[in-house]
């Protein structure tokens, strides 16, 4: 059982979340309210990971972030390390991929919400952060914590981007996906089983959450 | 600058504006007209949820809203009371806490307080805890207005507040709402479609069509003497036709219809000879009784056919045919049995003369 391998993975996943906890929930909001002309555009680029191999975008990424790429030689002169093959650039990477799960739900979420109540709200006179505050967030929560949850939990299972992008070392950029994959690649199939054992019961853990959290939402009437 | 709500807007683009209204503090205006006649636009205009393209809208001298100045308080400054066609309760929020979201610039405490005596005022004590789905539409639109008035606004707007209960529980909210009037000492603009609503609700009434104001006007004054076959029509008035002024004597005028001379009132705006739109109210076609004997002294008696008659309940339509025109009038149960009205029979009604409108004829084709 690689312990490194599965607390790495926990961070990356942890570290992903708050990341796209506010980019989701101001992305959501947009998608959800604003009549924009290249609003079909943006959603698609949002879900173009869903579709997209690991392996293409994790070649982007590695492109993009590279050492010589503007962005990677910007990170090295900021930060004094490299982006690729970092747990930060693992991290930009994971974001990026997990945009679609963290903004889909969020965007649902959002959309729920009749436009009439915010309005209502408005009249009431409460400024948008107040909107915001009591009134969208606990309206959406469900949503919310359904999106958090599939990014965690993709983010654990991740494998082909996190290869890309930050190939396998230990305590940097193996995660628990990788190390199963070099496990069974050792012919060690007992720890490569227990790793499996131990990822499908979070996965499963947190899936259940959300599909719990999401029969929330929906047993909820619609506004009146 | 005058007290209340002066407004004057002017759009052309999407939904077309071109409204000058003004209500006094303590009236009720309504803003009535079909669907699509710019009603609600005009609405969220003042509420600040619509940004018009030109004019200017001043609440109590205060200005909201200015192109010219390129001025537009945002919808939290305006200090606004709304009621949403849907309610638009927060759904996640009971009653009272509804309420008290109204509120926020009061203290905590004072805060709970003053919620719970607007849901005693609205008769809704006991139901403070309740969340929306779990009150009635009349209970709903209850809150609702609890909610628009607890936060002390400086005009209350009301958007169609009675379409979304039935009839019975609308009923009822009429009363609540002309008592709660008495007290109210804002500007309250009512939206809607239902013109009985709005002839027993308000003190003048605004009629709309394709975003223009046609007509302002008391709900008497408009039914007695709409400025156009346009406000007519919307008004629901059947009998509208066109004749043609023949002659004004010393106090009456008369008018040449379908090659039959009516006396009615005098309305001398029109020249001798000028094409018009007229219209009597179908409280102005009456039955003649056959047998009085004296037809002959009677004005404007009219040989119609019944084409139908429709059960209202306690009254008759009746739609008569009149040469080429189509005329309507309302007759009780009982007289009708009096009379035997039947459909297929000829008989003759009686204009009033007293309640024929004159109009310009431009309008009636528009």
């Amino acid at each position: 059982m690689d312990w490194t391998a599965l607390l790495l993975s926990l961070q990356l996943s942890f570290w992903t979340m708050l990341v796209l906890l506010p980019v989701g929930i101001w992305m959501g909001r947009r998608l959800a309210w604003t009549q924009m002309r290249s609003k079909s555009l943006l959603e698609a680029l949002v879900a173009l990971p869903l579709v997209l191999p690991p392996t293409v975008l994790g070649f982007y990424l590695l492109v993009a972030m590279g050492a010589g790429s503007p962005v990677g030689r910007a990170w090295e002169s900021l930060f004094g390390q490299q982006l690729t093959f970092s747990f930060s650039g693992l991290l930009v990477a994971s974001v990026i991929f997990n945009l679609p799960f963290a903004i889909q739900p969020m965007q649902r979420a959002f959309e729920s919400i009749a436009p009439e109540v915010r309005e209502a709200g408005r009249c009431c006179g409460l400024s948008p952060w107040q909107i915001l505050i009591r009134i969208e967030l606990p309206l959406a929560w469900p949503g919310i914590v359904s999106a958090l949850v599939l990014t965690f939990a993709h983010t654990l299972g991740e494998f082909g981007v996190v290869l890309m992008v930050g190939g396998s070392i230990p305590g940097e950029t193996r995660t628990i996906a990788i190390s199963i994959y070099d496990r069974v690649q050792a012919f060690d199939n007992q720890s490569a089983g227990l790793m499996s054992a131990v990822l499908l019961i979070i996965s499963l853990a947190a899936i259940s959450l959300s599909y719990f959290a999401t029969a929330r939402m929906t047993s909820r009437p619609p506004h009146a | 600058m005058r007290e209340g709500l002066v407004l004057s807007l002017r759009q052309d683009r999407a939904i077309p504006l071109h409204a000058d209204l003004h209500c006094a503090p303590g009236e009720v205006l309504a803003l009535v007209g079909p669907s699509g006649s710019g009603k609600t636009t005009l609405l969220r205009s003042i509420a600040g949820l619509h940004q018009p393209a030109e004019g200017s809208i001043h609440c109590d001298a205060e200005p909201w809203f200015d192109s010219a100045r390129k001025l537009n308080v945002p919808t939290q400054q305006r200090r606004i009371g709304m009621v949403f066609q849907s309610f638009a309760l927060f759904p996640h929020l009971s009653a009272l806490h509804n309420i008290a979201a109204a509120m926020l610039d009061v203290p905590v405490a004072e805060r709970q307080q003053r919620a719970r005596r607007w849901l005693e005022r609205m008769h809704l004590q006991g139901l403070e805890q309740r969340l929306p789905q779990q009150l009635s539409g009349g209970q709903q639109q209850r809150v609702a207005v609890a909610r628009a008035l607890a936060r002390e606004p400086k005009i209350l707007l009301l958007d169609e507040p009675f379409s979304a209960v039935d009839r019975a529980t609308r009923e009822a909210l009429y009363y609540e709402l002309a008592e709660l009037r008495e007290e109210l000492r804002m500007p309250v603009i009512l939206v809607t479609h239902d013109l009985d609503e709005a002839t027993l609700l308000a003190d003048r009434m605004c009629i709309l069509n394709r975003g223009t104001i046609l007509q302002t006007d008391t709900p008497d004054q408009l039914l007695r003497a709409p400025a156009s076959a346009d406000v007519a029509r919307l008004l629901g008035m059947r009998n509208l036709f066109t004749g043609t002024v023949r002659e004004h004597g010393s106090d009456h005028t008369i008018l040449e219809w379908q090659g039959q001379r009516l006396r009615i009132r005098k309305q001398e705006r029109f020249a001798e000879g000028e094409r018009v739109a007229w219209a009597v109210p179908s409280t102005g076609v009456l039955l003649v009784n056959v047998n009085s004997g004296n037809l002959l002294t009677l004005d404007n008696l009219v040989n119609v056919r019944v084409t139908r008659m429709l059960s209202l309940g306690e009254q008759y339509r009746v739609t008569l045919q009149a040469m080429n025109d189509q005329l309507t009038m309302n007759v009780p149960r009982h007289v009708a049995q009096r009379y035997a009205v039947t459909e297929g029979q000829t008989l003759e009604v009686r204009l009033r003369g007293d309640l024929v409108h004159l109009m310009p004829e431009a309008a009636a084709q528009a």
